[in-house]
């Protein structure tokens, strides 16, 4: 501030210049005691003297003024002169010092928490808050009172308490009705505490959304995303109302987009594009508002290519594909390649096809590089899930001379097509044989990789056209020095030499299409960014425990948000606890669907065509990954900390087949557990184990109703919270507790019965005994089929 | 909620302001961020998007006048907030200086210190209003002349973004007296209105949108009231049904697809008379966002004509047709066209009789830029390069 020039030597002089009566002279000295005060704890003594006279001022600017510096010196010995002036500023009869004063506690709990707790400051900030008249001051002991709360909440069950009583009816409806008395910036802070709040019954909700409407038309965008927020968290359990929320954002959040600078439409846009993922049939017909304009920031168009794709469906792909193929010829490269992506993922949406596999072929002849390899890349994968537009494409890419392409990944897509269409393209075992004459210049293995699989099929297709050029690549491949080129091509050679049939079994099966590309982010995590929104989760596109640390965690540490999992209240404990939940089946039954292609297909673009033997390993690797998540996940919010690694080993302890037989689990049979607590638990621990295990025939058959396999996993004392879906899958949620101690298990398990496979995801208080439970429940399902039998049979 | 620091950086990187809130992130954060914000190579961009994260440490910037205004924290704080906070602080400083440059901020550093301390207490938002803010701030206001400055390009509101005309209100301080001691009783109301077109290659309108703004700056003293009046057929669509149905339904009148209000804006006599009351706080502020898709005549035609005359040369003929009527006369007008990467010379060729017009080729960001003092209806003004 002072020009990099270090001027606390004159600390003792500016200190004895703070004795003026002159304001703006005073607020100087002030601003250099804030700056070098903490350079100088023995002189700082100094100013805690006139300080002190000053908060005792006639003026209240002084007091006020006064009041803040001493707080802000941060000096830790001098704490003990804070809580007399603090005391006073809290009952000044000013609003303005009052204000000071709260930050002030706030700031003492952060140099000295025991100070602060003893001085018994936190009650009298709370009956400040209930009745002070100004509504600044209330604001402030708001924002104070949650973090000296949450953060005493970890060792104290008192503060535990009183973070609750916030979230009570009556404090949130005083904010709520008082909301137009605050500023702006206040008025999100009330509203970040009101989407945690639980209603009590829906004309609960209704009050609030009544209350709140006209906050959407407000000019700060922070103000309407927090309303916003508000209105999708109490809805998630209505769903036509979530609906028609949807449908009254949408104005107000557009109208935002184009109203600031572009640095707050990218952050409005952000959580648009949350919303139109989400919904993407909602703004389907504003797809127009999403086109780019030749003057945004590429940060911009990026996420509008993004929203194109996700509202393109039968009614206006045609416009919006005419649309991205204009920015194909941009002249801001990076863009172009986004948006021939973008074709290409509509394209994959199935959305007529036909035009658009014209589009991209006119691409290949606009003879730019990066439009050759962007859109080749893309033919590649469209040929995968339309083998139909094959002859089509392989006559417009046998054109390509490979000699134009430098791009590994769009070399890879044409090394890709040349082997898989051989017998299309004359003159396929030429190019490969050119190709892998050059091998040595070929710097990246992904493509090595491909020229290896690509000779095979060639071979298989043409032999004796290839033969030579297959043995070049062999040769080639197995003095590589990468290691999975190396690995690939023993391989090859092995099962060459072991048999011809077996290796053309191995590398180049009929394949199916491919119906759906699996989704790269799983939608436990999209859920958890939907609900920390309005928070910077949503502009990276993840969940806040992968960026930040675990005390600055900020609103979401210790929240117990209602999840996408509604689970209602059960109503009588006597019959079996089983509700239906709507709103989820959909998202469940496709959750599962892409599991499924996951495990046919494999999402690897790279390697997996020709390697199904590695589904298995991609399996493993994919539940590693999940537990990986996880982990840091939760593991701030579980009372036992556990390290990273004893998750990891549990993971892969999963791998094996046979595992050591685990100590004998006592469950108890009369374990209760309320759904409230459930769903704050499966939100707070992270997922032990996943499993997959495969359900007898017999009991799957047993299965048309979800209440079969809920009455004999009682009798196993697992008991059932909540189950959903109808055939062929099945959702349930169980519970069950120790015999002797109230440590809890919880499960998801998903049912298939057309695959008579189950999904075991568990969580647990106490992760030793995890795995013995998982064998308990495993056995527990396994016996389903000989009960069900008795069952069948008693009733006949 | 709270930010952690908050600093401002000119272009080159110089430490203008900083203040730290909380002490909770390393020293070395503006280093940090600069070189980051220069060398953005992520994902392809050449631009850092407004908000990244370092070492857990979230970033946050917009640009004002060329200068970065920057935020900071380890909290998962709203992202709009913080970005709408620091377009505040921008403006509140603003308010204050008359005009935000490099120098004038270095002029007035105590006062900006000041109300930074008012703004924010411990990373908490107090209050942004220059109307609260001038009952605790003393610091009087060095006004650097205006006539300093460069005059601002008009285009250059809508590369920024920020929607704010050149007049010469807009560097006037809030707070500071006329030289001499008196004080006029002004407001100025300023309809900002970006109107994007699309035209096809044959002169067909494909995409038409306006987004408006009503801003005001008032220097009014006893804060009176204001009334507002608005064309009285004038019409708000309601949620529903898509905005593109209008087009069929509309008679007469305007047709705003939707709005947003200042918060001092009282909207009670809104729905009957089509009035916005209010009482304008000091400062500049802008009372009303619109947006709408309404068809509507552009006031410039543009016609293009691209040939290419060789393998390393292409031929570009813009024409624009102004559309208004002849009593009205548009002043400073930029013509821009983005041109390849790989651009090396441009030449331009004006039509003969051309007066006040200037060509220019950026060659840092390869635009081409034609600018017009003056255009008067129904003239076709022609330029090949």
């Amino acid at each position: 501030m002072t020009i990099g020039i270090d001027v606390s030597s004159v600390f003792g002089e500016m200190v004895m210049c703070s004795a003026t009566s002159d304001i703006v002279l005073k607020k100087m000295c002030y601003l250099y005691v804030g700056n070098y005060a903490k350079g100088n704890p023995d002189l700082s003594l100094l100013t805690i003297n006139f300080l002190q006279r000053d908060c005792k001022d006639e003026d209240p600017m002084i007091r006020g003024l006064a009041l803040r510096s001493l707080c802000s010196l941060r000096v830790p010995n001098l704490v003990e002169y804070l809580v007399g002036p603090l005391g006073s500023g809290l009952k000044d009869n000013n609003s303005y010092v009052r204000t000071i004063a709260v930050t002030g506690v706030l700031k003492l709990y952060h140099i000295s928490p025991s100070t602060c707790i003893d001085a018994d400051f936190p009650a009298t900030l709370k009956s400040l808050m209930l009745h002070d008249s100004d509504a600044q001051v209330v604001a402030n002991c708001l924002s104070a009172l949650q973090e000296i709360w949450s953060l005493e909440a970890s060792h104290s069950e008192e503060a535990c308490r009183e973070k609750e009583s916030l979230l009570s009816k009556p404090v949130i409806y005083y904010f709520l009705n008082r909301i137009k008395e605050f500023n702006e910036w206040a008025q999100c802070l009330i509203l970040e505490l009101a989407v945690k709040y639980v209603p009590s019954d829906s004309n609960d909700i209704f009050d609030i959304m009544n209350l709140l409407e006209d906050r959407l038309q407000h000019a700060n965008g922070a103000v309407v995303l927090a309303t916003v927020k508000v209105f999708l968290q109490l809805t998630l359990s209505m769903t036509d109302v979530h609906q028609q929320v949807y449908e009254r954002i949408k104005s107000p959040l557009l109208t935002l987009v184009s109203s600031g600078s572009p640095e707050q439409s990218y952050a409005i846009l952000s959580h648009l594009h949350l919303l139109v993922v989400r919904a993407p049939f909602i703004f389907a017909a504003d797809y127009k508002h999403f086109y780019c304009q030749y003057n945004e920031p590429s940060y911009v168009k990026k996420l509008k290519l993004e929203m194109l794709t996700a509202v393109a469906n039968e009614s206006n792909t045609y416009e919006i594909v005419t649309e991205l193929c204009e920015y194909a010829a941009n002249v801001d490269i990076a863009i172009a390649r986004e948006s021939i992506r973008a074709v290409g993922k509509i394209a994959l949406q199935q959305y007529d096809v036909n035009a658009i596999v014209d589009r991209l072929l006119q691409f290949l002849e606009m003879e730019k590089d990066y439009v050759t390899a962007e859109t080749l890349v893309l033919v590649k994968d469209l040929l995968r899930k339309y083998p139909q537009w094959s002859h089509d494409c392989i006559s417009v890419v046998g054109g390509i001379s490979s000699k134009n392409i430098q791009e590994p990944k769009a070399k890879a897509a044409l090394i890709w097509m040349l082997g898989e269409y051989a017998q299309d393209m004359s003159d396929a075992p030429y190019v490969l044989e050119n190709l892998i004459e050059n091998w040595e210049e070929e710097h990246s293995a992904e493509v090595r990789l491909h020229l290896l699989t690509a000779a095979m099929k060639c071979f298989f297709k043409r032999a004796p056209e290839t033969q030579k050029a297959l043995g070049t690549a062999l040769a080639a491949g197995i003095a590589d020095f990468h290691q999975d080129v190396h690995d690939r091509a023993l391989f090859y050679y092995r099962v060459l030499q072991y048999d011809v049939h077996v290796a053309e079994r191995v590398v180049s099966p009929p394949k199916q299409a491919v119906s759906v590309f699996a989704d790269t982010q799983s939608s436990e995590i999209k859920d958890r960014v939907f609900d920390e929104f309005n928070s910077l989760s949503v502009i990276y596109q993840k969940p806040s425990y992968m960026f930040t640390d675990k005390e600055h965690r900020g609103p979401f540490e210790f929240s117990d948000e209602v999840g996408n999992i509604s689970i209602t209240p059960e109503a009588s404990s006597d019959i079996v606890p089983a509700q239906q939940y709507e709103a989820n089946d959909k998202d469940l039954l496709l959750g599962i669907d892409e599991k499924d292609e996951n495990k046919g297909v494999s999402n690897n673009n790279g390697s997996a065509y020709t390697a199904p033997s590695l589904e298995s390993s991609s399996n493993i690797t994919s539940q590693m990954q999940e537990l990986a998540i996880s982990g840091p996940a939760t593991s701030a919010t579980t009372p036992q900390s556990f390290g990273f690694d004893d998750l990891f080993g549990l993971g892969l302890s999963t791998a094996p087949a046979p595992t050591p037989s685990p100590p004998l689990l006592k469950l108890n049979a009369r374990a209760a557990l309320d759904p409230g607590a459930f769903q704050q638990k499966w939100r707070q621990l992270p997922i032990s184990l996943t499993q997959e295990c495969s359900v007898n025939p017999q009991g799957i058959a047993a299965l048309t109703v979800p209440q079969s396999l809920i009455k004999h996993m009682q009798s196993h004392s697992i008991h059932c919270i909540a189950s959903g879906g109808q055939s062929p899958n099945f959702k349930f949620f169980f519970f069950a507790q120790k015999e002797s101690e109230p440590s809890n298990y919880l499960t998801e398990c998903i049912i298939n019965t057309s695959s008579a496979k189950a999904q075991i995801k568990v969580k647990a208080d106490e992760q030793s005994t995890c795995q013995a439970f998982t064998t308990v429940f495993e056995t527990a399902l396994s016996k389903f089929v000989s009960l069900t039998f008795d069952f069948v049979s008693l009733c006949y | 909620m709270m930010i952690s620091q908050f600093f401002v950086l000119s272009q080159r990187g110089d430490n203008i302001v900083f203040r730290d809130y909380r002490a909770e992130v390393p020293k070395g954060s503006t280093e940090t961020f600069f070189r980051k914000v220069k060398f953005w190579k992520e994902d392809g961009n050449a631009e850092a998007p407004p908000i990244f994260n370092v070492d857990g440490v979230n970033y946050f910037h917009v640009k004002v006048v060329g200068l970065y205004f920057v935020a900071t924290t380890r909290v998962n704080v709203s992202p709009s907030l913080v970005l709408e906070l620091l377009q505040r602080i921008a403006r509140v400083i603003k308010d204050y200086l008359g005009v935000l440059n490099e120098d004038s901020f270095r002029k007035n550093f105590v006062l900006v210190y000041e109300l930074l301390d008012e703004v924010i207490d411990f990373g908490y938002v107090q209050t942004t209003s220059t109307e609260v803010l001038k009952s605790y701030i003393f610091n009087e206001p060095i006004v650097v002349s205006p006539a300093r400055l460069q005059p601002i390009d008009p285009a250059a509101i809508f590369t920024q973004g920020a929607k704010r005309m050149p007049g010469t209100a807009v560097t006037k301080s809030v707070v500071a007296n006329d030289p001499g001691g008196r004080r006029r009783e002004e407001i100025f109301v300023d309809i900002i209105e970006k109107i994007s077109v699309t035209f096809s290659s044959s002169g067909y309108i494909l995409t038409s949108e306006i987004d408006g703004t009503i801003q005001m700056k008032s220097y009014l003293s006893g804060n009176p009231e204001i009334r507002l009046a608005l064309n009285e057929d004038l019409n708000i669509g309601r949620g529903g049904r898509s905005v593109y149905d209008y087009r069929s339904s509309s008679g007469s009148g305007v047709i705003l697809d939707d709005c947003n209000f200042h918060e001092s804006v009282r909207l009670d006599s809104f729905d009957s008379d089509r009035t916005l009351s209010l009482v304008p706080p000091d400062g500049e502020f802008p009372v009303m966002n619109y947006r709408m898709t309404q068809e509507f005549k552009p006031p410039f035609h543009v016609n293009t004509l691209i040939e290419e005359a060789g393998r390393l040369k292409a031929e570009v003929i813009i024409k624009i047709r102004a559309e208004f009527p002849s009593d009205i006369i548009a002043n400073t007008i930029t013509v821009q066209m983005p041109l390849p990467n790989y651009t090396s010379r441009a030449s331009f060729e004006l039509e003969p009789g051309a007066a006040g017009q200037r060509t220019d080729f950026k060659e840092s960001n390869k635009m081409l830029e034609w600018n017009l003092k003056k255009v008067i209806s129904q003239r076709k003004q022609g330029q090949s390069a």
